[in-house]
């Protein structure tokens, strides 16, 4: 089936079995590969994308489904050359240490910071809360991270979301 | 220092095993064995071969070609012999990776299957003393009376302890990219912890020579050991390109990672411990079980650790194992003494609770002069510190040592220690240094698991040769460059470390080149014993409600040599605690003694801790120099980390609780069913 | 996953008309994806129902009507939800991740299936996936599984905490299908396993929820509270969502109480709830009603723990709301 999509701004169309999920079409088909594959069943988060602005577990997205959509990857974080200030401060606070889930973690935090109202740790529901290291361990918790670099992790997200 | 290889990190084009972009690559998807113990009877690919996109598939009814010799697990469809449930039996493979798993799927297998026995027991009829376990340790030491010992002491513990199968699970599943050439050279992109290692053991398997064989894993993403070896994914990779005449891809998912790349073995562990009216141990005795399976013998140290702690007049360590119809299991992050020290050190607790003599004054007491085991003097040995260190931090004389008493509305709040060691080692290795376009450029073909050792290599090379960091260009991940042990056993900075401050030396020396190969220099090692050292200390809440228990608070404190990069130390340090947490609160793999195999073969059953259940972990060190460790002075800081870290949680939850949970991990039911 | 194929349905009246053995219906696809690679759904063919205009949440008469299609992130991040169904929001917020519940339908987080270890592997016997093989749970790894209402057959539990939340608040699930349209009362939608567990819900094939209408909010305080050993991004070892009303006098004037991770379907406590209402709410009271409760449940030897932790989270939860 062709499906047309929208890929770090770039538009793409492309012919997909409709099995393929979304992030099979992205390392398999058009090279990018700083989506990564840890369970492939949206348990450890490490292939989180930006679809139309919010994170999600490209493998459980099937790519047929995802016509039309605007998908961001890690690749598409920076700015040029200028790093993401998520990315920046990941290196700066050691936030990760074999990489494998850190593009993850990485549109994951992206897609957090713009993720309006309360969260299960959040005390008062009615108020937007404000991003807290408590909130952001609550709120990253989708991303394993078998290094164990979340002390780090949460550190670097907090100095950006400040 | 930043890691080097940070930018493409954080970029996502660091590029792992599975990513490298071939031309024509097509995928392979293994069929696993449904049955725990038996025979293969008849493999019908048919349906398969007719689907979409097949090109072929692998079985043992067509036995492809492989060394005589080649190691069991690696010994793909040679044999109708089935030796564990999720053994490869045979493989598909076609143009796309969808392709490949429907035929898969599709392929038909009969078995004749046989009854199986799948369990640990410790009073299993099986049970056996090996020759040596790992890495080549005497099965059993003794000396002194520890009967005598007992019957003397004031104090006596008589404890059992067990740990459940765990699995590694680094985030990357394992995976292969194989390509042959025309000249019949085979070049594998691996996710492996050694590309020496694992080219010499591709190789064998296949009946080639080494230099036949390259092996690249620029990235790999996390190892804690089941990367250590060769695993079957490699020669799977190789045999299907072989067949196909085209590169192939295989991807391990994360289920079919449970079953063939290694676990640790679970363990039934009896401590025997008597003190006399002092606190000092009159008898010591640690006696482990563990298993492997019918394929290989694995024989896991896990009473090692005891060898070395505590001083007693009577010292007793033993291992038995039992081969049962399971994969074998394989090295986890400090194999042998994470588990051991977690029996251990809750066992110490539990003297000091009934001695009523504080914890870290009991160890203290018991501080031997020299290696308890050998009498060999440590080349450094600061736990005390350590442990006296972590106390200020933590505010440990402020503890109420009565447990149970703690209470923060429905939340019992408990504290607990645990010491930490490992071996310091070092192994042979190469390494070559030269100068290029106005800096350096360092080779080795060491691997960069997470641990930092491309950064850490960077800066060693930087300070010998007196420049700084951003003149050194080290190059590593690939088997052609100068041979390198694995990264493991805490082993591989202090071994890749030492060869590249000698190629440096040689290269200041000769102004445009340096070699080394310090075979000749570890061989003239003094023997002394060196092991690095620690104290855990841990803050638990534990739901009097709910029997949920939650970690607030772990600080870590090791001696461990010269730090080589405060960052990247500080990081691993606080990885393996946090690994450590797993362990003592989740982390457990369970066997299906149905039908064999395992259960619970994902991350959504086998939990690993969550950034929500690690609020603040933090490690720090003690200024140690030792000089007859290695050029560096330093001690390898991989695995300590995740050691003691299990039993300071227990300790504390047992504080906090009045209840010993001697059974990981310590999970709600067992909380509350023992307590609430 | 076997070949199949796509379709993505204009409207909810289409992808009825459309439906035909063999045919599922696909929403965020959090789960379905996730049972499709194991093998474990074998469709032939998927209707895309995410895009339906069914993602709406409206306010109408005093009640409020939550579109199949909203996504998890969305109902609980609603203001009415945040403001007058509190607890509601509390269960969304405590499953899964943020990535799943901005993927996953409010829809396909009632019709996800259970996480037992069995069901999810196929090759291993399980009635549900494959009637009349065998639960090897009942003999094996039930940590997690049923101790209420469960079979011989099955022993399977309800994995969402959204749907506790709405077995408390008495919602109603509106389905159309080849039969037409209807109204489906929470709880109700889901099953026991009886001998027929490869059944979840009371649902006829090609039948799709459009809609979960909730009445207004009952009166009293209310929470929901999950118990796991990992801190988040876990399933529930048992969790329960209660609300309780208390009079002037200290009489209990209402109560909801229904347990999660208990049961084949959101356990509704009504025992508990008939016992404790026009008695005093008194930790004594919210005991012997927890009791009455969970007299009828039938542990197994390595679930027997839940029976306790129930116990103990009614009593504590219910403690709690009491003024």
């Amino acid at each position: 089936m062709d499906i047309t999509l929208q890929v770090n701004g770039r538009p793409h169309t492309i012919d997909v079995d409709p099995r393929t999920s979304l992030l099979d079409l992205l390392r398999e088909r058009l090279g990018l590969t700083g989506s990564k594959k840890g369970c492939d069943h949206g348990q450890c988060g490490s292939c989180t994308v930006l679809v139309d602005g919010r994170r999600a577990n490209a493998c459980l997205a099937l790519a047929v489904a995802m016509d039309g959509r605007a998908v961001t990857t890690v690749e598409g974080l920076a700015d040029g050359e200028e790093l993401h200030p998520l990315q920046a401060a990941f290196i700066e606070h050691d936030a990760f240490q074999c990489g494998y889930c850190t593009p993850g973690q990485l549109c994951s935090a992206a897609g957090m910071l713009g993720e309006p109202g309360p969260s299960a740790v959040t005390g008062d529901l009615m108020a937007d809360p404000a991003l807290t290291p408590e909130e952001i361990r609550e709120r990253m918790s989708g991303n394993l991270c078998r290094c164990g670099a979340y002390v780090n992790i949460v550190s670097a997200i907090s100095e950006v979301a400040r | 220092m930043n890691r080097v290889e940070g930018h493409v990190k954080v970029t996502g084009l660091a590029t792992y095993a599975a990513e490298y972009p071939i031309e024509g690559v097509v995928y392979a998807y293994p069929v696993q064995s449904l049955i725990a113990r038996g025979r293969v009877a008849r493999v019908d690919a048919s349906d398969a071969l007719a689907m979409p996109g097949v090109l072929a598939v692998l079985s043992v009814a067509d036995p492809p070609e492989l060394a005589e010799d080649a190691d069991a697990e690696l010994a793909l469809f040679q044999r109708r012999e089935v030796a564990y449930r999720g053994q490869l039996v045979a493989a598909a493979v076609a143009g796309t990776y969808d392709e490949a798993r429907a035929a898969a799927d599709a392929v038909r297998v009969e078995y004749e299957p046989a009854d199986h026995d799948v369990s640990l027991r410790a009073d299993h009829p099986g049970l056996y003393r090996p020759e040596v376990v790992n890495p080549n340790l005497p099965a059993d030491t003794g000396q002194g009376d520890v009967e005598a010992g007992l019957a003397e002491a004031v104090t006596t513990v008589d404890v059992t302890y067990t740990t459940p199968v765990l699995h590694n699970n680094a985030m990357e599943p394992h995976a292969s990219l194989a390509l042959w050439d025309a000249e019949g050279r085979l070049l594998v992109y691996d996710s492996t912890q050694g590309a020496t290692t694992d080219r010499d053991m591709i190789a064998k398997t296949l009946g080639l020579p080494p230099g036949r064989v390259r092996v690249v894993s620029r990235h790999v993403g996390g190892g804690f050991g089941s990367k250590g070896t060769t695993r079957p994914q490699a020669v799977l990779a190789a045999l299907a390109a072989r067949a196909v005449g085209r590169p192939v891809k295989v991807a391990l998912t994360r289920q079919q990672m449970f079953d063939v790349t290694g676990y640790r073995t679970p363990t039934i562990q009896r401590l025997r411990l008597g003190a006399d009216g002092e606190g000092r141990l009159t008898a010591l005795e640690h006696v482990a079980l563990s298993q492997s399976s019918t394929l290989k013998e694995f024989a896991e140290q896990t009473a090692t650790p005891t060898r070395v702690m505590y001083a007693a007049p009577a010292l007793r360590t033993a291992h038995r194992l039992v081969r049962l119809d399971v994969a074998t299991p394989s090295w986890m992050r400090a194999p042998g003494d994470c588990p051991g020290m977690y029996a251990l050190e809750s066992a110490m607790d539990e003297l000091a609770c009934a001695a009523g003599i504080d914890p870290i004054e009991l160890r203290v007491r018991n501080e031997p002069e020299v290696d308890p085991d050998t009498g060999l003097p440590f080349s450094s040995r600061n736990l005390v510190a350590c442990l006296r260190e972590g106390a200020r931090r933590f505010g440990w004389d402020r503890r109420d040592p009565r447990p149970g008493v703690r209470r923060e509305g429905e939340w019992l709040v408990g504290t607990g220690v645990a010491a930490s060691t490992y071996p310091a080692k070092r192994r042979p290795c190469k390494a070559v240094a030269r100068v290029l376009d106005g800096g350096f450029l360092v080779q080795v073909a060491a691997a960069d698991i997470g641990t930092g050792a491309r950064t850490a290599l960077t800066r060693i090379a930087a300070e010998t040769l007196g420049v700084a960091p951003d003149r050194v260009h080290v190059e590593i991940g690939d088997s052609d460059l100068p041979d390198a042990p694995v990264a493991g056993g805490s082993m591989g900075t202090a071994s890749w470390g030492s060869a590249v401050v000698r190629a440096c030396e040689e290269l200041k020396k000769d102004g445009r080149e340096g070699r080394a190969d310090t075979t000749e220099e570890i061989r003239q090692d003094s023997r002394l014993t060196r092991q690095a050292f620690g104290a855990q200390f841990a803050e638990v809440r534990v739901s009097s409600v709910t029997g949920e228990v939650r970690v607030p608070r772990l600080l870590g404190v090791f001696a461990a040599g010269r730090i080589v990069d405060a960052k990247l130390a500080r990081s691993q340090l606080i990885g393996g605690m946090t690994m450590g947490l797993g362990m003592a609160l989740m982390e457990e793999t369970l066997t299906d003694e149905e039908f064999g195999g395992f259960l619970r073969r994902d991350l959504a059953q086998y939990h690993v801790p969550v950034c929500a259940d690690v609020p603040d972990v933090e490690a720090v060190w003690l200024e140690e120099h030792d000089e007859r460790l290695n050029p560096m002075g330093a001690k390898g800081i991989g695995e300590i980390g995740i050691v003691g870290t299990a039993a300071a949680i227990g300790n504390a939850v047992h504080h906090a609780t009045g209840h010993r949970v001697r059974e990981l991990p310590i999970t709600p039911p067992k909380i509350l069913m023992a307590r609430f | 996953m076997r070949p199949f194929d796509y379709t993505r349905a204009a409207s909810a009246a289409d992808a009825v008309r459309d439906y035909r053995p063999g045919t599922m219906y696909l929403g965020g696809g959090t789960n379905l994806v996730d049972l499709m690679r194991l093998g474990v759904a074998r469709p032939d063919r998927l209707v895309d129902v995410s895009r339906l205009p069914l993602d709406a949440i409206q306010e109408v008469r005093g009640r409020l009507r939550v579109g199949a299609a909203v996504r998890n992130t969305d109902l609980a991040a609603h203001p009415l939800v945040r403001a007058r169904y509190p607890m509601l929001a509390r269960a969304v917020l405590a499953g899964a991740s943020g990535q799943i519940r901005n993927m996953a339908t409010v829809a396909g987080n009632l019709l996800q299936r259970t996480r037992c270890p069995y069901f999810q592997d196929v090759s291993r016997p399980c009635n549900k996936r494959r009637p009349g093989s065998g639960c090897p749970a009942i003999e094996g790894d039930h940590t997690n599984l049923a101790v209420l209402g469960h079979s011989g057959a099955c022993v399977a539990t309800h994995p969402s905490d959204m749907a506790v939340a709405l077995a408390a608040l008495d919602a109603e699930v509106h389905v159309t299908g080849p039969g037409g349209d209807r109204v489906v009362p929470m709880p109700g939608l889901h099953r026991l396993p009886g001998d027929a567990p490869e059944r979840d819900t009371v649902l006829e094939p090609g039948d799709l929820i459009t809609a979960v209408e909730l009445p207004p909010p009952p009166p009293g305080a209310s929470a929901y509270r999950k118990v796991r050993e990992r801190a988040s991004f876990a399933f529930a070892l048992v969790s329960v969502a209660a609300v309780l009303d208390v009079g002037a006098d200290g009489t209990v004037t209402g109560c909801r109480i229904a347990l999660g991770g208990v049961a084949h379907a959101p356990w509704r406590a009504g025992r508990a709830e008939r016992a404790l209402i026009g008695g005093p709410a008194t930790g004594a009271a919210f005991l012997a009603a927890a009791e009455a409760e969970l007299e009828q449940a039938g542990p197994l030897p390595r679930n027997a723990y839940k029976v306790p932790l129930a116990r103990n989270l009614i009593v504590r939860t219910l403690e709690e709301l009491a003024p």
